[in-house]
């Protein structure tokens, strides 16, 4: 009887074992499959049509004839968008973690806090309404803009969607220096500025380097409010105060419409396959300051 | 000197403050927006009435079943998939190469854009697996998409049962994943609770990812089995604040009230939990 109940034990044992084993690698066969299903999909474009054309043409026409997939002004818009935010989130996300994390007192911290995790909380279709009712008007405004659908709106909305990324990030890098560094340079009599400029901030550099990195992650990849508020014109963006298009936006505009297994639907899976890559690079890099920070 | 130093620390703390604000102030103020012009829209017939007249009428009812529907579905497929996974990186693995490859993909899943998970829903489970726009194939790509999220949390929550109950646990002579069943995930479980509910409003707020695997605009009937399409809120808000002229802006408003309370209520119910355990632990 006791054997009989070993035995069932060992059996129950490996099967959960294997089970478990399955369940872990489950995130790197997700990685592969997201890979493999967009190459699969996105290299049909370039069965007829030259890769070449697709990486440098600088005309999006998908349903013209002879369509032409060039995906550099979508490049580009997804890059001035991204940069715009990003000159607006960094100083601001640097300021508020700093402020947040060394200098606010107690009380209003945990306050401040809060209210970055709820902007965290809110779904960028909800950022790209408010946007779209708040936002848009007062840049054509204040801009004297034909229209408000511009490159800025999407930098500013996408700057408030990096920032909690930013300031909870770099927050924990500040937190992560040891105390110690921080009694050393007050008992040598630097002021509390002085120390988190030459001690605090020194220290928690590669943190913070992960914390832009993975904002900027962030902004490439958002997809709702950008195409609500940028104005999706696919031309070759010369300033911020003119409509865009981004590489997402055009995803998640287009793919309705696009006949499955066309050429402009396999363009849009390739648009996918430069997002995913753009992406991989980013996060690969935060992953890596993150990493030297932790073996520092 | 001295009285330099301090006062470039007024000065600069007081720029650090402005810089807190400029993020700060505007977050109440979509706050307040969104409350005071959503809370004149709510009522009962807006809670439970399908959309009539071209959604410039009637409720959303149907939306908010399909994102129930889906947040039920995510969770099914990501919870255990996702406990499983940190079950095996915290308990059973070594550190090995293949841990660390794990811990790559990881924080690359965790970096997709939601709109390239769209299109491997699409790709994957829509026309690969020929489950069609249904509400299998959204809850299926919204659980990927949670994925990395809840296992990160498990995993802290793992971490974070001290290696002794382990230790007891197997002198008594129980096995490996009586140990893990009985001892280590019972005590994990809250912090593991809060995760996952964190990530799975997250993912209920995400329109990018259904916008091709589940999302209907407009359904006359509510969805009967997995493999129907669904009506689902950031979607129908996506609708009806951009493909919807001359409409009232009540109803948009009233939407995303409806959707953040949505989101809100799921969040305090995990910091709920999380506080509650808090105080009953006792290691």
């Amino acid at each position: 009887m006791k054997s009989v109940r070993r035995i069932w034990n060992r059996i129950v044992e490996f099967v959960i074992e294997k089970a478990i084993f399955l369940a872990g690698i489950l995130s790197i066969v997700f990685v592969v499959l997201i890979f493999v299903f967009l190459l699969k999909e996105g290299l049909s474009l370039f069965k007829e049509y030259s890769p070449l054309a697709f990486l440098f043409g600088t005309k999006w026409y998908p349903i013209s004839h002879p369509p032409s997939f060039g995906i550099v002004p979508l490049l580009l818009g997804s890059v001035v968008v991204t940069l715009g935010s990003i000159v607006i989130a960094v100083p601001l996300g640097v300021g508020a973690a700093i402020y947040v994390g060394e200098v606010a007192p107690v009380w209003l911290r945990e306050i401040l806090k809060a209210t970055v995790e709820f902007l965290a909380a809110i779904p960028s279709i909800v950022l790209g309404f408010i946007g779209l009712v708040t936002l848009v008007p007062l840049v054509k405004q204040v801009f004297h803009l034909q229209t408000g659908l511009t490159a800025i709106s999407g930098s500013i909305m996408l700057a408030f969607m990096a920032m909690p990324t930013i300031v909870s990030m770099m927050e924990d890098a500040l937190r992560a220096v040891p105390s110690s560094y921080r009694y050393g340079a007050i008992a040598l009599g630097a002021t509390r500025w002085q120390t988190i400029w030459r001690v605090m901030l020194p220290a928690a550099s590669s943190g913070m380097l992960a914390a832009v990195m993975l904002g900027i992650g962030r902004v490439i990849g958002e997809t709702m409010a950008v195409m609500m508020i940028t104005g999706n014109a696919a031309g070759i963006p010369t300033s911020l105060m003119q409509p865009v298009r981004t590489m997402t936006a055009t995803i998640a505009a287009e793919m309705g419409e696009a006949v499955q297994g066309s050429d402009h639907y396999f363009s849009l899976f390739a648009i996918g396959i430069v997002l995913f890559i753009i992406t991989f690079a980013i996060n690969l890099t935060a992953a890596f300051f993150i990493n030297r920070r932790s073996k520092a | 000197m001295k009285l330099d130093a301090r006062l470039t620390e007024k000065v600069v703390f007081f720029l650090l403050l402005l810089a807190t604000l400029v993020i700060v102030v505007p977050v109440f103020l979509i706050a307040g927006l969104i409350v005071k012009n959503g809370f004149a829209a709510l009522s009962w017939e807006f809670l439970t009435q399908s959309p009539r007249l071209g959604m410039r009428a009637g409720g959303i009812f149907p939306a908010i079943v399909g994102t129930m529907y889906l947040v039920f579905g995510t969770a099914v497929f990501a919870l255990p998939a996702g406990i499983f996974a940190a079950v095996y990186l915290c308990e059973y693995a070594k550190e090995s190469r293949l841990t660390r490859i794990i811990d790559v993909a990881i924080v690359n899943l965790a970096g997709v854009p939601s709109v390239v998970y769209g299109l491997f829903g699409l790709g994957l489970f829509v026309v690969f697996l020929k489950f069609g726009t249904s509400i299998l194939s959204g809850s299926l790509t919204l659980a990927i998409m949670s994925l990395p999220v809840i296992v990160t949390a498990s995993r802290e929550a793992l971490n974070s049962v001290p290696q002794s109950f382990r230790e007891v646990s197997l002198a008594l002579g129980a096995t490996r994943w009586q140990t893990i069943s009985r001892v280590v995930l019972p005590n994990a479980l809250p912090g593991i609770i809060t995760g996952a509910i964190l990530a799975i409003s997250r993912a209920a707020g995400e329109t990018a990812p259904i916008l091709f695997t589940v999302a209907a605009f407009y359904l006359p009937r509510l969805p009967q089995t997995l493999f129907d399409q669904c009506m689902a809120l950031p979607y129908h808000l996506y609708v009806i604040s951009t493909q919807v002229p001359n409409l009232k802006p009540h109803i948009q408003y009233g939407t995303t009230l409806v959707l953040i309370l949505m989101i809100l209520i799921m969040n305090l119910t995990a910091v709920f939990i999380r506080a509650h355990f808090r105080k009953k632990k006792q290691w």
